[in-house]
């Protein structure tokens, strides 16, 4: 029972560790109508820049204190993710705007590749650390009821609230501010939007400016959980199923997705793998989330799919 | 002024519903079949056979199979290397396990087996649509993955895995020097693009169309939405099925599952987008660009590198191709979002024309 | 886009496809291609191997060449993927008079070569990797797995936590987990396993990581659970380090994990730095070699004048030697090949293939290049393709590698045997005849 305990508790963590890079992507596409396949290759990038800036800017400007250099890193990045946000808008999504959703996606593809390559170059393509001051260590609850404890992981803990107080935050955001009401408008109808005035350009910025600022987050917790190196890039695919799931427009989705999906995947890792031989974790999320679409075709949280003939 | 249609009247249905009605144009594809059956053989040496021509014929396949799928039927998979994975392992289980099998039949068998897989993961697409359905075709790609690494029987009982063919033959005749290959996946390649071109002329390739462009109205007016998504998928998997078979047995001779990986499906949706959905001949335009182009980047850098007097590093030529590919991707996108096939049959059209101005 | 630039293009293209390979006239240089791994999923790992190959050719031709004969190197990029590694292969195969030998530092691409090398009449080097029955000679004859393979490692590793047991007595009823790579190169591993299983009782729980393994919580859950004795790792790049922090998470100690030598590298360890002490890999002969001769006059000749591959803080990493070793056994291949078809000539790969068979570096002619303390004698022969199967144990003390066993030797009475079954079954797939004794002296 303990042990069932520790699964499921691991499983949510790394549930809401999968909604960071989520959100991202549901945040890109309720506002701007396209899935960001780049979301990878730019929690990949910030935190590129992370690690590299909390390298070369304390020594460049002699700072010792670690929180300051991180603190200096972090916005540093961010003001990299905004240029790359504008520079995307500029160059991509302004040429692109009424062109179908295939197309937008594979345009994002190639600002992945594009991403990828530039981050390598700018930044090396060793393996680098980030060091927020999150604990290593596990942390066994429990000890007196369960044998052994339940173990939990603090940085996950720690990553956790990250990202659940992100989602309010995103929530709240969109809920009762300007901005937020413009991006939900310009989500709906883009025509609509620009016809009442709303800067469709100014709008997307700032959407991929939140998103980078989201990946930047995400990249930090990853980075600091894994290392910075390529592979990174590549939870973007572990978090796919998270978005479907919980409805490509909804961020509360995402969060809700995620925890299903973290908990589906160690359960059935734990209890169902060692029968089929193990290694099931890669596909079991995308086969539930198969199963959950052919019952609500638009994912748990998404709006409902109108065809107009 | 060449390529007029003018004093070319058809007297008959046959001669007017035929593939190429203007006889410029069925000249200049004979000219290509005839160059690329004998004249390349002439040209071509042995690291342009296995580096470039032979990898473009199969990939140049296998994007067909997927342009019928996405471009004309507009299902968006994303699992088209789990498909192609399913034709060349189970290519190899009848190739293997049945003495005396022929190639061709085992390419064929194993492509008839992607089919089935296909149409198994396709019947989620009766209720899936758009984008949701591209992510629900990953789960085709990771379960394909698993299932080839996890369950050894596929792999004929290998302990590493890894399963590998030879002695390939047709009709009698060997097919392992880079040449024979390249004329036998030719052979195949030409065989199957008449058979798709045919097919997306006709009747249920009507219905694909219809089906891509308003699924709904499609319905009202008498479309079975189920079965022409699930011939889509059938008919597509079967020729990434065979294109599968023909990149394991014939291009790589050795292959583990991550050759079939989502890298693969997501190259063949480069090819098909920058070719051009929809199109028979995008996907050979952007076979073509996709194969050539990492390859030519890979020896133009270096040397655009020493003509300034620049060394560059092998990563830093690896980084910037891939730079230079994602920003061209982007780039083709901006330029013509119908791709290569738009940009070449807007060429048709100006050449009709040439040289009056209209 | 106008027709004239779209026309522009495409004949640039062409042309430059159809431009042949520069046939360079020059006689006395003996090309060594590099299929590198310097981007993508293992670069951290792969770029010291790619230096240190570099450095020690670059070391040989200061010293004066092979008898005289410049090496060149030509890398070529393949980010670990098996369709850019044949591509590479094709395109350097036949430059600067032909390749002298491949060693494509990954078991998926080996696994394809094995396919074309005998066609194209060029030796392969797979030092520590690739297909473990290959060591046969008899089936494989232009594979060469020196001085260790797989089966080496498990055996070894095995050996090692036997010995620190008290005897493989001690170990039965134990239980062993396996955390590998779910991918030829893992799986690869598990054969050696299941035979001393076999032997000596032990249980063993597999745990298969998919690639590329940045999500290991379930595998170390499991883990936690099995309550293991023991976990052998045999993982490669990112997946190391992911798993011993996983490890760390859970709380499973680093004393009773034991890595291959492909998982227990500084790029694995660097960055988790203390936590991991007590982490021990077991090591093709060489380990991280700061002190040796050959490091330092690497150092002296090649980076003090500037012409070093790769950083100079790198120099004598575990992954660095085992490119410079990997580097060395390349050379005394051909010089040996040099014995027999002419001192100071250019070897063509059939001449090498017979370099490589009649290897013969005694510990002397080792000492003499730099590598004293570093490698034992390696002997191949026409059926012994791999030489040497000696292996030693270092753990990590937080900062760096300390050597925790004496040297190894891997059990040939029980490899041996494997081996050539595992080739006979090759053999009889590809209906290949076994090379005859007369064979071996070609």
């Amino acid at each position: 029972m303990g042990f069932f305990l520790e699964t499921v508790i691991g499983g949510l963590m790394s549930g809401m560790l999968y909604s960071l890079v989520a959100l991202g992507f549901v945040l890109i596409f309720k506002a701007s109508g396209v899935f960001n396949f780049a979301q990878g290759a730019m929690v990949l990038f910030a935190a590129l820049a992370m690690a590299r800036f909390s390298e070369w800017l304390p020594a460049l400007l002699g700072i010792d204190s670690k929180v300051l250099g991180n603190l200096l890193a972090f916005a540093g990045a961010m003001v990299l993710m905004v240029a790359v946000a504008w520079l995307i808008e500029r160059l991509v999504l302004s040429k692109l705007v009424n062109q179908e959703g295939i197309t937008l996606l594979m345009a994002t593809l190639g600002i992945a590749y594009f991403l990828d390559g530039f981050g390598q170059t700018l930044f090396g393509s060793a393996i680098y650390k980030i060091d927020v001051g999150l604990p290593k260590d596990p942390m066994f609850l429990l000890q007196n009821v369960f044998e052994g404890g339940v173990l939990v992981n603090k940085e996950d803990l720690y990553a956790a609230g990250i990202a659940a107080t992100l989602v309010v935050v995103l929530s709240l955001f969109f809920q009762y501010t300007s901005t937020g009401r413009a991006l939900r408008a310009v989500a709906d109808d883009h025509q609509a939007a620009q016809s009442i005035g709303i800067p469709l350009n100014r709008i997307w910025v700032i959407v991929w400016s939140v998103a980078g600022f989201v990946a930047l987050v995400a990249g930090v917790i990853w980075g600091s959980k894994l290392g910075v190196q390529f592979s990174l890039s590549l939870v973007a695919l572990k978090a796919l199923p998270v978005v479907i799931l919980g409805g490509l427009t909804s961020v509360p989705g995402a969060i809700i997705g995620g925890l299903i999906i973290g908990v589906g995947e160690k359960v059935s890792e734990v209890y169902l793998g060692p029968t089929l031989g193990g290694g099931i974790e890669i596909w079991f999320g995308y086969v539930l989330v198969l199963f959950v679409l052919l019952v609500r075709p638009q994912g748990l949280f998404g709006e409902k799919i109108i065809d107009r003939v | 002024m060449i390529y007029r249609e003018n004093g070319q009247f058809k007297t008959s249905y046959r001669a007017d519903q035929q593939i190429f009605p203007i006889t410029q144009d069925r000249i200049a594809i004979a000219a290509l079949l005839l160059f690329a059956v004998v004249g390349v053989p002439l040209l071509a040496d042995e690291y342009l056979f296995r580096a470039i021509l032979i990898p473009f014929l199969i990939l140049a396949l296998a994007a067909l199979g997927l342009n019928i799928l996405v471009g004309y039927c507009g299902q968006i998979s994303l699992g088209t290397g789990a498909f192609m994975a399913v034709g060349a392992y189970a290519a190899y289980n009848f190739f293997v396990r049945i003495q005396g099998m022929p190639l061709i039949v085992a390419l064929l068998l194993g492509g008839l087996c992607a089919t089935v897989v296909g149409v198994l993961f396709g019947i989620p697409s009766l209720r899936i649509k758009g984008l949701y359905l591209a992510v629900a075709t990953l789960a085709a790609q990771f379960f394909t993955d698993w299932a080839f690494l996890r369950i050894s029987w596929f792999t004929n009982n290998s302990s590493s895995g890894s399963v590998s063919v030879s002695n390939l033959s047709f009709l009698g005749l060997p097919i392992s020097s880079p040449l024979s290959k390249y004329l036998f996946c030719l052979a195949i390649l030409v065989v199957f693009a008449w058979l798709a071109k045919n097919l997306v002329r006709g009747h249920i390739g009507r219905e694909w169309m219809a089906i891509r462009d308003m699924d709904v109205a499609a319905a009202v007016i008498g479309i079975r939405p189920v079965y022409a998504k699930l011939t889509a998928f059938a008919v597509s998997s079967f020729i990434v099925g065979v294109a599968g078979g023909l990149w394991g047995f014939v291009h790589l001779g050795s292959w583990e599952p991550a050759a079939f990986s989502i890298d693969r499906s997501f190259q063949l949706l480069f090819m098909i987008i920058i070719g051009g959905l929809g199109s028979i001949m995008g996907a050979f335009f952007g076979a073509a660009f996709i194969v050539i182009l990492p390859i030519f980047l890979n020896r133009a850098l270096p040397a655009l590198g020493d003509l300034i007097g620049v060394e560059i590093s092998t990563a830093a030529v690896a980084h910037s191709e891939l730079m230079i590919f994602g920003a061209l991707i982007v780039f083709f996108l901006i330029v013509e979002p119908h791709g290569l096939a738009r940009l070449w049959s807007t060429a048709k059209e100006k050449m009709r024309l040439w040289p009056f101005p209209h | 886009m106008k027709l004239t630039t779209l026309a522009l293009a495409a004949t640039l293209a062409a042309g430059s496809l159809f431009t042949a390979s520069a046939a360079l006239a020059q006689a006395k240089v003996q090309f060594f291609p590099s299929l590198t791994g310097r981007t993508g999923p293992v670069a951290p790992n792969a770029t010291p191997f790619a230096n240190g190959y570099a450095d020690y050719m670059k070391l040989v031709n200061a010293r004066g060449g092979i008898n005289g004969v410049q090496t060149l190197v030509e890398e070529c990029e393949t980010a670990y993927a098996t369709d850019r590694g044949v591509e590479c292969y094709e395109r350097l195969k036949g430059k600067h008079g032909g390749a002298t030998v491949f060693q494509p530092l990954s078991t998926g691409i080996t696994f394809a070569l094995t396919e074309k090398i005998p066609n194209d009449k060029i030796p392969m080097i797979t030092s520590g990797y690739g297909r473990s029955d290959s060591q046969d000679g008899g089936v494989f004859k232009w594979n060469f797995p020196l001085i260790g393979h797989y089966w080496v490692a498990g055996d070894t590793v095995l050996q090692h936590i036997a010995k620190k047991e008290g005897g493989w007595d001690k170990l039965r009823g134990k239980k062993i987990a396996v955390v590998y790579h779910d991918s030829p190169f893992g799986k690869e591993l598990l054969p050696i396993i299941q035979e001393r299983q076999k032997m000596h009782g032990f249980e063993i729980q597999l745990l298969p990581v998919p690639a590329p393994g940045v999500e290991q919580k379930a595998i170390w859950l499991q883990v936690r659970q099995q309550r293991p004795d023991f976990v052998v790792m045999q993982t490669w790049g990112v997946m190391t380090a992911t798993a011993i922090k996983e490890a760390i998470a859970t709380g499973y100690p680093r004393e009773k994990m034991f890595g291959t030598w492909w998982s227990g590298a500084e790029p694995d360890l660097k960055d988790i730095g203390a936590a991991a002490k007590g982490y021990s890999a077991v090591m093709m002969q060489h380990g991280a070699e700061p002190q040796s001769a050959v490091v330092k006059e690497i150092l002296d000749k090649v980076h003090a004048k500037g012409q070093g591959t790769g950083p100079k803080e790198e120099v004598g990493d575990v992954l660095y030697m085992r490119g410079v070793v990997g580097a060395m056994l390349a050379v005394e291949g051909v010089r040996a090949a040099q014995e027999r078809y002419g001192k100071g000539k250019h070897m063509t790969g059939e001449q090498a293939r017979w370099g490589y068979e009649n290897l013969d570096l005694t510990q002397a002619k080792l000492d003499a290049l730099g590598f004293k303390g570093v490698m034992r004698p390696v002997s191949t022969s026409c059926f012994d393709h791999m030489g040497s199967a000696w292996a030693r144990v270092h753990t990590w003390d937080g900062a760096k590698f300390t050597w925790a066993s004496d040297w190894l030797q891997a059990d040939e009475q029980i490899i041996k045997p494997m081996v050539r079954a595992s080739a006979e079954k090759y053999g009889n797939e590809k209906k290949l005849q076994r090379r005859a004794s007369a064979d071996c002296q070609s």
